[in-house]
């Protein structure tokens, strides 16, 4: 450790520290340029000069690449080095008159005006593109070239090149914003779309995917990282003060014994692109459910703007009801959710646009507590509905009123006419489906389907949380469409009757289960592979199979395939049901 | 002298969660079925031992109903499939014994299905008194004897 005084405050701080960082441990703000955290300090913008005060007498230096010696005395408060710093600033303003920061970080020091001959360059020579290039990413692509007063930052001859990544650090790390990728490499960079945004912004490789993420923390994705998949970069670490990046993390399968199990994998939007004729995918405004969701939140790509994919603010707007929902050709059932969302966006377009709202349904189904009410005041809001599901969505104008507008094409069936719509957005409102990869979890975990793949419920009015199998419970959206309310109670119904199972201590069985006579086996294993519940096990010792009646839940199937009729079930053994079937027939 | 109209005898073997359930569901309905079929309760079509259909068979019933969960949704996973396999090698058996494939139907018929069942037990009744009486003591097992 070295201590050190700076404006008369004694630091302490770490061998090989500069008096920049000394500074910041202090509090005490010194105007960089062309210092970066991630970076080696480049001393290139001056800006940062303080006064070193010895027996010598006092002289400048640059406190970002200066290091921290015991006993130093420094001061950033002089007149001598202010004046001088004032002096660095009216340099980089006559060079670089218009670049914003440059101009933002003169102001904060006073400074408006240069007393030097301008000229008018971009670039504020402050090599943060060529150290982030070399230092950080790797192939250091882009360069200082020429000398003097044309020294610049170019690429090898001049060429584009073939070895830059496109990794669009060099643009990122610019003060001026003037450094186009475009002039450096004929590589595209290509965006990493936000999921959560549905794609509509983009998003770094280490990022947070969600404003509710639990837990709210950044996730690296290994895929784009430039340090997971070269070695290189690693700013990320640098930056973080929690010393809270670990590179070496590795996935791992962890194996945990419980006693009941709650599946709430909830639902998938239904993909609105199976329907050609909306023209999803085909037209730019015609957007799903979802995508309108984070159009209209304020957290969302636009800050809760909604406008076209041109910037311009919707003269009217079609919501589709019932997309792939009570459609033969799709989905019969009703997914329950999508009238009430689409009333929420007819409301959400009236309040923040001026745009007509047109709702094309077949029913509205306002079922809830305060959903009819809502109904009735989007009704007051001057949204048109329209009876009748939309038959097509396209561009091709009939009239000059319907140029450049996508059409709607509906049946209304209470007029009895057939109306084109023409509106600047579609909204399609998707029904629920099953999560992806249900079909598989309900397999493993051993829960039935039923229409439309959600889980099946034991009993549809009796035990809707409850499965077919003791101790794993279903809620939310896995067990059939619903929203929140329903969605959240039933979680409660689940967490209580995981509850009270575990907690009893005890398990109640049904005195039907299998058992196999250990005399008559002959060890032949047929009965294992029918077992649905892999309650039968092989005893290597006295070559049988033996169930455990623990988990055996009576179904009879590994007593029906039994060949020496060793296995038999409690109250259904083969006498009785043989003795039913006597009294049937037999003195009939 | 007239003859008796023959009334065939059907043995059924129902499912407790399914098939039982929607036969009930036909009671509760107040459905009317023909009395023709007698149902014995197992607790998955699964337990249905090939043999209980020969015995059946054999003690004098003209036809035997399996029924069982649709194939997907047996409350147990898999015993339905496992009646479904079952099936089919029951068939060649019977077939070799001489008795026509008919009487040995295997149906899948879920709790909700009441009036599927009624159906399906009037539409197998009639199928059963076209095909006349199965004497199996005078057909089957006289010809095994004879073996």
């Amino acid at each position: 450790m070295v201590s050190l005084t700076i404006d008369d405050k004694a630091v302490e701080v770490e061998d090989g520290a500069t008096l920049l960082d000394a500074a910041e441990k202090l509090g005490i703000q010194i105007p960089t340029l062309c210092h970066h955290k991630a970076l080696m300090p480049y001393g290139a913008c001056r800006l940062c000069l303080v006064e070193l005060q010895g027996s010598r007498g006092s002289w400048l230096e640059a406190s970002c690449t200066y290091p921290a010696q015991e006993g130093l005395v420094v001061r950033t408060d002089t007149e001598r080095v202010l004046r001088t710093r004032r002096m660095m600033a009216e340099l980089l303003l006559a060079r670089c008159p218009e670049v914003q920061a440059v101009r933002d970080i003169a102001a904060e020091m006073g400074v408006t005006q240069t007393r030097f001959p301008k000229k008018n360059e971009d670039c504020v020579l402050c090599g943060l593109c060529v150290r982030v290039c070399r230092e950080r990413m790797g192939p250091s692509i882009v360069n200082m070239i020429h000398r003097g007063a044309g020294r610049k930052v170019g690429v090898p001859f001049d060429r584009h090149s073939e070895t830059c990544m496109a990794c669009g650090a060099c643009e990122v790390v610019c003060p001026a914003n003037c450094v186009d990728l475009s002039d450096v490499t004929d590589r595209v960079p290509q965006p990493i779309p936000l999921a959560f945004d549905e794609g509509l912004s983009n998003r770094s490789s280490i990022y947070v995917p969600f404003a509710q993420a639990v837990p709210n923390v950044p996730v690296i994705d290994a895929d784009t990282c430039v340090h997971m998949r070269t070695g290189e970069c690693g700013a990320c670490q640098a930056f973080c003060e929690a010393d809270a990046i670990d590179y070496e993390q590795e996935d791992r399968i962890e194996e945990i014994d419980v006693g009941a199990i709650i599946v709430a994998t909830g639902f998938k939007l239904f993909d609105s692109a199976r329907i050609k004729r909306y023209g999803y995918g085909r037209y730019d405004n015609v957007i799903h459910s979802l995508e309108f969701e984070r159009l209209s939140h304020a957290s969302g790509p636009t800050g809760g703007e909604v406008v076209t994919k041109d910037g311009r603010k919707p003269q009217a707007v079609a919501i589709l009801h019932c997309i792939g929902s009570r459609d033969e050709d799709h989905h019969e059932y009703c997914s329950r959710v999508c009238c009430m969302y689409s009333l929420k966006f007819a409301h959400l377009v009236r309040e923040k646009t001026d745009a007509e709202v047109y709702n094309l349904y077949i029913d509205i189904r306002a079922f809830g507590k305060g959903y009819e009410e809502f109904y009735k005041r989007v009704l007051g809001e001057g949204v048109h509905f329209i009876r009748g599901k939309c038959a097509e969505v396209t561009d091709v104008a009939e009239t000059p009123e319907e140029a450049g507008k996508l059409i709607a094409i509906a049946e209304d069936t209470l007029l009895g006419i057939t109306r084109r719509l023409p509106v600047d957005m579609v909204i399609l409102s998707g029904g629920l489906e099953p999560a992806e990869g249900s079909e598989e979890l309900g397999r493993k975990v051993g829960l039935n389907c039923s229409q439309g793949g959600f889980f099946l419920e034991k009993h549809p009015k009796l035990a809707p949380v409850d499965s077919m199998s003791d101790g794993i419970f279903l809620a939310g959206a896995c067990q059939g469409p619903k929203d929140i309310p329903d969605s959240v109670a039933q979680g409660a119904a689940a967490a209580a009757g995981a509850l009270s199972l575990i907690d009893k201590g005890k398990v109640v069985l049904e005195p039907i289960t299998a058992q196999i006579d250990e005399e008559r086996c002959a060890g032949c294993q047929l009965c294992i592979p029918n077992c649905p519940y892999a309650a039968i096990d092989y005893d290597e010792v006295k070559k049988v199979s033996v169930v455990t009646e623990e988990l055996c839940k009576g179904c009879g199937t590994c007593v029906a395939g039994c060949p020496s009729g060793a296995a038999h079930q409690k109250n259904f053994e083969d006498e009785q049901i043989f003795s039913e079937i006597e009294g049937i027939l037999v003195g009939a | 002298m007239a003859e008796e109209a023959f009334e065939p005898k059907i043995v059924g073997f129902l499912c407790r969660w399914c098939s039982y359930t929607g036969a009930d569901l036909a009671g509760t309905s107040r459905i009317q079925y023909p009395a023709n079929l007698a149902g014995i309760r197992v607790m998955c079509s699964g337990r249905v031992d090939p043999t209980f259909v020969v015995k059946a068979l054999n003690d004098g019933a003209d036809g035997v109903l399996i029924a069982g969960c649709h194939p997907g949704d047996c409350h147990y996973s898999e015993g339905n499939y496992k009646a479904m396999r079952r099936y089919p090698m029951l068939m060649n058996l019977l077939e070799q014994f001489g008795v026509e494939r008919e009487r040995v139907r295997l149906e899948w018929i879920s709790a909700s299905e009441g009036e599927r069942f009624a159906e399906v037990v009037r539409e197998f009744t009639e199928q059963i008194r076209s095909l006349g009486p199965l004497n199996w003591q005078e057909n089957v097992a006289a010809c095994c004897e004879a073996i």
